[in-house]
């Protein structure tokens, strides 16, 4: 465990107590982000997203497999997310920490319950054949606001990922070599997620302010504004008026960061 | 055989073309990153750290531990992630590899962390990984004798040939990566896979060296270019 | 023979000289050749080659001053984090001899306290006391993070470098062999000297750093240039141990006189001095960015 010294704490809390924030920002403003996509050749869809020093690489790889039974005819999403040891002195090698496990299904949740992927179109042949999307993320540098950095690689990946046509020809499943459509997309989304110190609520920490933070809220907006992913973690609980206040604030700031995508 | 093309263009004692980039991360102590044909492969180092795992300290003399992985969408079938034999045997190797140049004797107890992560592989990826581990181990500050390299030569179609790509790794007949400190010549890292007479051995051997000694003009390229004024 | 200058940039295994020269740190012998073992600047003195580190971890010498966070409480003793790959013990006799006290009474986990290290063991394992004026715990303030090998040049030749900050940020600074330094101040010029900090580390090993850093403080401080350029000494670069003992001596000091006139503080009045600069530049530059990704740009790309 890295013990955050108690004068970083202090004067961390005070600056947010004065509206103010270690690197200069603003209490809603990002750090600076850049988004590439197709940085990975061998994926059908990639993107690397930095938010400020923290960097992420996401790769998409498609794989057939049967539907779940009660969804017959709808593709298949899994994220799966690898806090590498290098992202952080902290981070171990191993098996996914219970960190990474809610890191991945948080941003997982924005994708799936945004209905953003049409999943009927990866239907291959109903009931045997359907694509599932391996979503798997790579975190390298760790310097606060995981979430934020993930969901939009996530986003940036899909947007690019190209999918082979698959088609069925004498009930046997046949790849195309050279045929691929773009995987199918109605919609997009992005995470944002504040912290709370003292008693206001920050968006995108950085590692100090995340560390010295008594909870966190992450809310996952659509382009159009609908709320559809939520989580709160840390230790200490909020109040309604944080909520609502931290809904009222993503609601606006996630069209800046779609204007990113 | 000087005359002979390969499949993708190179002469038989030319490397694919190859970027080096030293202190990409802002964490790690020290950080590279290689690109060498469809290779891409980002290192961190960190330390010499106090360790918690104490059996594997030493009284006199810092130790390393490495950690090769590869992405799950570095490969054309995703690679369930997580180590396998294949990356633990190379995690060992190119420890064994670096550990020559490394002079930790002021470091006793303490531990160097190498994580070297393959985030897209296209043949030759443990030499890509040694040769991005040397530049980060310098980044990092750690004293060593020589910065080492890697390098792999191979037979195809009956020639030997140089970097072997990822085509004429499951093509080819052989494979001779190794590693090597370039001032002094000395090998840190053998493997051969494959048929080869003792000749052809030879001729492979002092390829990669050949090889070796050139990716090395360009660590030392990029090394400078991270810290040189102006 | 000699294959290197002064000041030059050298890598690991880089061949510095020949024999008849002298191997000193950073530097070995192999087959009648000196080499460089290390990333950095070659200080050539007497014969006597050293390469002076650009980057490299602290380890706990005795002697040095050092600042350092209490990570544990425990019988009879602190366990302190000093920034180093070996972590120190501050014994409780060192604070208070042979009284019983209850030890996180006095210093608690996540403290940072300016100490001495009293003695290494053969472990590396630093004992740690608070012998001497000024050590102890420091309350409020920041904590900056900088290459150990960068405290060098953060100080200056006698001071000049810290001096020139304190004096226009007005905050007081301490700093620690191992890397970390301490600053308390108004808020804004904690944050501006903080970047500052950072500043100089990132171009430790450049020339002229003195005026740049000069300039940089002026511009964003007054939104002006500095009336004059201050001497450039060219030695600056050597990397050498500094003399830091004096420093929470005089901070102490400094806190003593400013609470004293207090009240008679008054803002820096340099208007006059630069009036003819203020219509050269008028830009304010109060935006230094290091602790962004410039540096950072390695490309992945398949086009």
């Amino acid at each position: 465990m890295d013990i955050v010294p108690e004068i970083t704490r202090q004067s961390i809390t005070n600056l947010v107590k004065n509206d103010k924030r270690e690197d200069g920002r603003e209490l809603t403003e990002y750090r600076e982000i850049t988004i590439e996509t197709d940085v990975i050749s061998k994926a059908e869809g990639s993107a690397r997203v930095t938010l400020g020093g923290t960097q992420v690489i996401v790769g998409i790889k498609p794989q057939l497999g049967s539907p779940f039974p009660d969804t017959p005819d709808l593709g298949v999403l899994m994220t799966n997310c690898e806090m590498l040891p290098m992202a952080d002195p902290t981070f171990e090698p191993g098996p996914p920490s219970d960190d990474s496990i809610e890191l991945a299904r948080v941003v997982d949740r924005g994708i799936r319950e945004s209905e953003l992927v049409e999943l009927d179109k990866l239907c291959v042949e109903e009931g045997k054949h359907v694509w599932m999307l391996f979503i798997d993320l790579h975190i390298i540098d760790n310097c606060g606001n995981l979430f934020d950095a993930c969901e939009l690689a996530v986003m940036a990946a899909l947007k690019s990922t190209k999918l082979p046509v698959a088609s069925i020809v004498d009930e046997e499943v046949v790849i195309s070599e050279d045929e691929t459509f773009d995987l199918p997309i109605n919609n997009e989304l992005a995470l944002c997620t504040f912290v709370k110190i003292g008693d206001k609520m920050v968006i995108d920490p950085t590692l100090d302010e995340e560390r010295v933070a008594c909870a966190r809220l992450n809310v996952g907006v659509t382009k159009d504004g609908h709320i559809c992913s939520m989580q709160k973690g840390g230790k200490e609980p909020l109040t309604k008026d944080d909520i609502l206040y931290c809904v009222n604030t993503a609601v606006t700031k996630v069209k800046e960061l779609i204007e990113n995508l | 055989m000087s005359d002979m093309i390969r499949k993708d263009g190179r002469k038989y004692n030319e490397l694919r073309p190859i970027k080096i980039e030293a202190g990409v991360l802002e964490r790690a102590d020290g950080s590279a990153y290689l690109e060498v044909g469809g290779n891409k492969i980002l290192v961190a180092v960190y330390g010499p750290r106090e360790s918690y795992i104490r059996r594997l300290l030493e009284p006199n003399t810092g130790v390393i531990r490495c950690r090769y992985n590869m992405a799950p969408f570095s490969v054309d079938d995703r690679k369930r992630p997580g180590p396998d034999r294949r990356s633990s045997e190379i995690s060992k190797i190119t420890a064994d590899a670096l550990r020559p140049a490394l002079m930790l004797e002021n470091y006793p107890r303490s531990m160097i962390d190498i994580y070297i992560e393959v985030i897209e592989a296209e043949g030759g990826t443990r030499c890509a990984g040694i040769t991005a581990a040397s530049v980060a181990l310098v980044d990092a500050g750690v004293p060593m004798k020589d910065i080492v390299v890697g390098c792999a030569a191979g037979k195809v179609n009956d020639e030997i040939v140089l970097d072997l790509s990822e085509y004429e790794d499951k093509e080819g007949q052989a494979d001779v990566p190794i590693a090597m400190m370039p001032r002094t010549g000395e090998i840190t890292l053998l493997q051969s896979d494959g048929n080869l007479t003792e000749e052809e051995f030879a001729k492979a051997i002092d390829l990669a060296m050949e090889g070796c000694r050139q990716v090395s003009e360009l660590q030392k390229e990029a090394l400078m270019k991270k810290y040189a004024t102006e | 023979m000699i294959y290197v200058e002064n000041k030059d940039l050298v890598i690991p295994g880089q061949i510095l000289a020949d024999e008849e020269y002298y191997s000193g740190r950073g530097t070995f012998k192999e087959n009648g050749k000196i080499c460089s073992s290390l990333m950095g600047l070659v200080s050539l003195r007497n014969k006597k080659l050293r390469v002076i580190p650009l980057k490299s971890k602290y380890v706990p010498k005795k002697g040095d001053v050092v600042i350092g966070k209490i990570n544990d409480v425990r019988f009879s003793m602190w366990d302190v984090d000093i920034n180093s790959p070996y972590s120190g013990i501050l014994p409780a006799f060192e604070v208070f001899g042979r009284e019983k006290k209850e030890l996180n009474k006095v210093y608690d986990v996540g403290d940072v306290l300016f100490l001495r290290v009293v003695d290494v063991d053969e472990i590396k394992k630093a004992k740690l006391g608070l012998k001497g004026r000024g050590m102890g715990k420091f309350k409020g303030g920041i904590i900056v993070d900088i290459a150990p090998t960068k405290v060098p040049r953060l100080i200056g030749k006698k001071g000049s470098m810290i001096n020139m900050i304190k004096d226009k940020t007005k905050c007081k600074i301490v700093v620690g062999q191992n890397g970390l330094v301490w600053v308390r101040g108004d808020e804004d010029m904690e944050q501006l000297t903080k970047n500052i900090i950072h500043l100089i580390e990132a171009e430790a090993h450049t020339s002229g750093l003195t005026n740049k850093i000069k300039n940089k403080l002026y511009l964003a401080i007054d939104g002006e240039l500095p009336p004059e350029e201050v001497e450039e000494t060219e030695e600056e670069f050597v990397l050498e141990k500094p003399k830091l003992q004096n420093f929470k001596e005089e901070l102490e000091q400094e806190e003593k006189e400013a609470e004293e006139k207090k009240e008679k503080e008054d803002k820096p009045n340099i208007a006059e001095v630069i009036e003819e600069l203020k219509r050269k530049n008028m830009k304010k530059d109060n935006t230094l960015s290091y602790g962004d990704n410039s540096n950072n740009s390695f490309i992945l790309n398949n086009k």
